[in-house]
C-alpha cells in the first residue's frame, strides 16, 4: 500500500547555488502525481530530495520538511533506510552489468541482506510479473546478463529492481525519456497498474504523457511550484499564466 | 548509389593511395617491432635452455659446486613462496587503496596519495630492496622469504592502486546511483557493485604488477637472499628464482651456466602460466555473472 | 514565440469563422430587411448564398480537425478550437435559419398584406444586434458582451411568446388571413431559433475565454410568463423542443 508525502518548506542548494525554493506540496497516497517544467527548474532536484539522493552529490545542501507517510525524511532515519522505503527509476536505464537479470532484480534485497532462496525466487519472479517483464525473461533469466536487454526491457528490469524491496512511493524521473514509443506506452500502462500499490511521482518533460498517467501535476520554473492541481485542471484550465505558457508551447 | 547530379566523384588520387599504403606498412612493421624482441627472446631462451630440461631441475635442489646434475626444484618453490607473500600484502593493500582515492579520495589527501604512489612507481627496485632489508631484514637479524615478499609487494602496491582507481573511475556514476536508490550503503556499493563492474580491469592490472615483479632480482639480493638448499620456512633465507639465475650466470662454471639458461626459460613460462590461468579464471566467473 | 505554424493555424481558423459569421450576420439582415419590405430580389440573394454558408462550414471543421491532430493544443487553445467548432455550427444554422425566413417571405409576397399586431422588424432588429455582438465577443474575446448576448436572449423569448399570444389570437378572430398569420408565426419561431444560436456562440465565447461552461445555467434559463391552458397547447404544438 502506498503513503501520501508531505512536503514543507523544501529548500535545496547546490554549493551556493539555490535550486529549489520554499517547495510546499502534497502527494497523495495511492495516485499518479506528475512533475513539469522546463529544462533546468528543479524537478529532478525535488524528486532526489524525496529520497535523499541529492545528498550523494558532493556539495548539496537541503533545508525543509518532507514527510512520507509518518516518516520524517530529513529528521533522525539513516539516508539508507528513507532509500529502502522508497524506489527510483531513472532517466537513462541501469541495470548492474556484472549481474545477471535474476541478480538485478534480487540486488536491492541481497545487498541489504536477505538470504532466503526460496522467498528470493518468489519475490523476484512476482517483481518481474509487476513489470511486465516475466514472460520474456523467465527462461534465460539466470543466465543473461542484465545489460543484454533492450532498452525498454532493461527500463522494465530497473522497475522490477525496484518493486522487489517494496517500497511505498516509487519516484521515476523521466523512465521513458531514452525510450521508443512502444516501449513507452508498455511503461505507462504499468504505471496505470502500479498506482494501486504505491504512490508514483514521475518527473517528465512530456506533457502528454503527465497528461496520460497522473491524476495530480505540478508545473515547475526555476526552483519554484508554480501550480500545482488536478491534471484536467492543469492541462484544459491552468490557474497561472506563466503555466498556460508553457503547456501551449509558447516557451520552454 | 550514385552521386547527387554536378559532382563527380574522381578516383582515389595515387597520393592518398601511397601514404594509406605507407601508414600501413608502418603500423604492421611498428608491431613486427615490438614483437621480435619478444619472439627473439624466448626462441633465444627455448634454444639454450629447453636441453636442460628434466624431471630433476624441477624437484633437486642445486648440487655442490662441480657436481653435474642438480636443479632448481627449491628456487622454483622459493618464488612462489615469496610471490604468494607478496601478493597477499600488495593486492589488498593496493586495491584497498585504489578504492579509497577513487571513491572517497576526490580531495588534497587523496592527491598527496597519488603522487606518492606514482613516485613510489618510479623508485629503482634495488632501492625498494634496501628499504626492506633496512626495516625487515635488521629488525629480524635474518634474510628472509617475508622480507623478500615484502620488498615485493612495495613494488606492487602503485602499480594495482593506480589502476584499480582509473576502473573504478570508469564505472558510470549511475550504477552507483541505482544501486544508492535502493537503499545499499555505500561501502556496500563499493564492494559488491562497483568493484565487480570494473573487475576485468582491476584483474589486468594485478596481473601486471605481478607479471613485473615475479622477475624481479634487486629487490630479492638483500631480502630473500637466496638459498642452495630446500627451505620451507617463511623466516629464512629462501631462493628464489630469478635471484638464482643471477648468481648461477655470473659464476664461472658452464654446469650453471646451463641450469641458468633453463631457469631463464622456465621463469618465462611460469609467468605465462600464472596470468592465462588467472584470465582465464576472470572470464569465467565474469560469464556465469552471478555470485 | 515558438510553434509559429500551429499559431498560424490558430490565426487561420479565427479568420474563416468571423468570414463565417460575416456571411451569417449578412443573410439575416437581408432575411429580415426582405420581411420588411416584401422583397424577392434579397430572398434570392440569401439562397445564392447558403451554399457559400455550407462550404465554409466544412472548410472550418477540417481545419480545426487537423489542428487538433496534429498540434495536440492544450488548455486556452484546446478550449479556442471546441469553441470555433461549436460556433460554426450555430452559425450555418443561422444561415439555415434565414433560408427558412425568405421562405416564409416567399409564400407572404403572394398573399395580400394583412394587418397583424406583431412587430415583427422590432424583433428582427434585436435578434440581428445579438448576432452581430455575440461575433463581437468571438472577435475581441470579451466576456462582458458575451454576458449581454445571454440577457438579451430573455428579452427575445418573450417578444416571441408574446407574438404567439397575439397571432393566434388574430387567427381565431380573422380566420381570413390565417395564413398571413401563420407565416408571421413561423418568422417569429425562427428569429427566436436565431437568437438561441447567438446565445450559443455567446457561451462558446464564455468557455474559450475563462474555461467556464455556463451552458444550461439555471439562471440563464427562460423564466416562462403564466400561460392559459390551450394558449400553452397552441405553443407546444406549435413549437417542438427546444434546441
Amino acid at each position: 500500500m502506498g503513503v501520501g508525502i508531505q512536503v514543507e518548506k523544501l529548500n535545496a542548494w547546490f554549493g551556493k547555488t539555490q535550486a529549489l525554493y520554499d517547495i510546499n506540496m502534497t502527494v497523495q497516497a495511492n495516485h499518479a502525481t506528475a512533475v513539469i517544467g522546463p529544462s533546468g527548474c528543479g524537478k529532478s532536484t525535488f524528486v532526489r530530495c524525496l529520497n535523499r539522493m541529492h545528498e550523494t552529490v558532493p556539495q548539496a545542501t537541503v533545508q525543509g520538511s518532507v514527510r512520507i507517510g509518518e516518516m520524517n525524511v530529513y529528521n533522525g532515519t539513516a539516508a539508507v533506510d528513507i532509500r529502502r522505503r522508497i524506489g527510483m527509476v531513472f532517466q537513462k536505464p541501469n541495470p548492474f552489468p556484472s549481474m545477471s537479470v535474476y541478480d538485478n532484480v534480487a540486488a536491492g534485497l541481497k545487498l541489504n541482506g536477505f538470504s532466503d532462496r526460496r522467498r528470493l525466487d518468489e519475490i523476484v519472479e512476482r517483481s518481474l510479473q509487476n513489470a511486465a517483464l516475466w514472460d520474456e525473461v523467465k527462461d534465460t533469466m539466470k543466465k543473461k546478463s542484465g545489460a543484454s536487454l533492450s532498452g525498454g526491457q532493461q527500463q522494465r528490469l530497473c522497475i522490477a529492481r525496484a518493486l522487489a524491496v517494496e517500497p511505498e512511493v516509487v519516484l521515476m524521473d523521466e523512465p521513458c525519456s531514452a525510450l521508443d514509443p512502444i516501449s513507452t506506452s508498455k511503461i505507462e500502462d504499468l504505471i496505470f497498474q502500479l498506482k494501486e500499490r504505491f504512490t508514483i511521482v514521475i518527473v517528465t518533460h512530456n506533457m502528454q504523457q503527465a497528461a496520460r498517467v497522473a491524476e495530480f501535476t505540478g508545473f515547475f520554473l526555476l526552483g519554484k511550484l508554480i501550480e500545482f492541481d488536478k491534471t484536467e485542471k492543469i492541462f484544459t484550465k491552468p490557474s497561472d499564466k506563466r503555466t498556460e505558457d508553457y503547456i501551449t508551447g509558447r516557451f520552454g | 548509389m550514385n552521386p547527387p547530379s554536378g559532382v563527380s566523384l574522381r578516383p582515389v588520387s595515387w597520393q592518398r593511395r601511397f601514404t594509406d599504403w605507407t601508414v600501413t606498412f608502418l603500423s604492421a612493421s611498428s608491431v613486427v617491432l615490438v614483437l621480435a624482441p619478444l619472439v627473439a627472446i624466448f626462441g633465444y631462451l627455448v634454444y639454450r635452455g629447453i636441453g636442460s630440461l628434466n624431471w630433476d631441475f624441477f624437484t633437486k635442489a642445486p648440487k655442490p659446486v662441480g657436481e653435474l646434475g642438480g636443479g632448481m626444484g627449491n628456487a622454483i618453490v622459493g618464488s612462489i613462496q615469496i610471490l604468494s607473500i607478496a601478493s597477499l600484502v600488495g593486492v589488498p593493500a593496493g586495491v584497498g587503496a585504489g578504492v579509497y582515492l577513487a571513491e572517497y579520495g576526490r580531495n588534497r589527501l587523496g592527491d598527496v596519495i597519488r603522487f606518492t604512489a606514482d613516485v613510489l612507481n618510479g623508485v629503482p627496485s634495488i632501492i625498494i630492496g634496501i628499504v626492506a632489508y633496512s626495516i625487515v631484514v635488521l629488525r629480524q637479524k635474518h634474510f628472509s622469504a617475508l622480507a623478500g615478499g615484502a620488498a615485493l609487494a612495495i613494488m606492487m602496491i602503485p602499480t594495482i592502486c593506480r589502476t584499480t582507481e582509473e576502473m573504478l573511475l570508469l564505472v558510470p556514476q549511475t550504477i552507483r546511483e541505482a544501486a544508492y536508490g535502493l537503499g545499499v550503503s555505500q561501502w556496500r556499493t563499493t564492494l559488491s557493485v562497483t568493484l565487480r563492474s570494473a573487475s576485468a580491469g582491476i584483474i589486468t592490472g594485478i596481473m601486471l604488477a605481478f607479471a613485473r615483479v615475479a622477475g624481479e632480482t634487486a629487490p630479492l639480493l638483500f631480502t630473500a637472499f637466496g638459498n642452495q638448499f630446500w627451505n620451507f620456512n617463511m623466516n629464512q633465507p629462501t631462493a628464489a628464482l630469478p635471484l638464482q639465475i643471477y648468481v648461477y650466470a655470473l659464476s664461472p662454471y658452464d654446469e650453471w651456466h646451463r641450469l641458468a639458461w633453463a631457469g631463464a626459460l622456465v621463469l618465462v613460462i611460469l609467468i605465462v602460466i600464472a596470468v592465462s590461468m588467472v584470465r582465464i579464471a576472470a572470464s569465467r566467473g565474469m560469464m556465469r555473472g552471478a555470485r | 514565440m515558438t510553434r509559429t505554424r500551429f499559431h498560424q493555424g490558430l490565426d487561420e481558423l479565427h479568420e474563416r469563422l468571423l468570414k463565417m459569421g460575416g456571411m451569417a450576420e449578412q443573410a439575416i439582415d437581408r432575411a429580415c430587411q426582405a420581411y420588411a419590405e416584401r422583397d424577392l430580389t434579397r430572398c434570392q440573394m440569401v439562397l445564392d448564398n447558403e451554399t457559400a454558408i455550407n462550404v465554409a462550414e466544412r472548410d472550418i471543421d477540417e481545419l480545426a480537425f487537423d489542428l487538433l491532430a496534429m498540434q495536440q493544443p492544450m488548455a486556452v487553445d484546446l478550449r479556442f478550437i471546441l469553441a470555433v467548432i461549436k460556433i460554426n455550427a450555430d452559425l450555418e444554422r443561422v444561415g439555415d435559419q434565414a433560408v427558412n425566413i425568405v421562405q416564409r417571405v416567399m409564400d407572404m409576397v403572394e398573399l395580400p398584406p394583412a394587418e397583424l399586431p406583431v412587430d415583427i422588424p422590432r424583433m428582427a432588429a434585436a435578434v440581428s444586434t445579438m448576432v452581430r455582438r455575440a461575433l463581437e465577443a468571438f472577435v475581441e474575446g470579451k466576456v462582458e458582451l458575451a454576458q449581454a448576448v445571454l440577457e438579451m436572449d430573455h428579452v427575445v423569448d418573450r417578444m416571441r411568446d408574446g407574438a404567439f399570444i397575439k397571432l393566434v389570437q388574430t387567427m381565431n378572430e380573422k380566420p381570413d388571413v390565417t395564413r398571413q398569420a401563420l407565416d408571421a408565426l413561423l418568422v417569429a419561431r425562427n428569429l427566436e431559433r436565431v437568437a438561441d444560436h447567438a446565445t450559443n456562440i455567446a457561451e462558446d465565447v464564455i468557455f474559450w475565454v475563462r474555461g467556464a461552461d455556463v451552458r444550461h445555467n439555471v439562471e440563464n434559463d427562460n423564466r416562462r410568463p403564466s400561460l392559459a391552458p390551450n394558449e400553452n397547447e397552441a405553443k407546444s404544438a406549435a413549437s417542438p423542443d427546444k434546441q
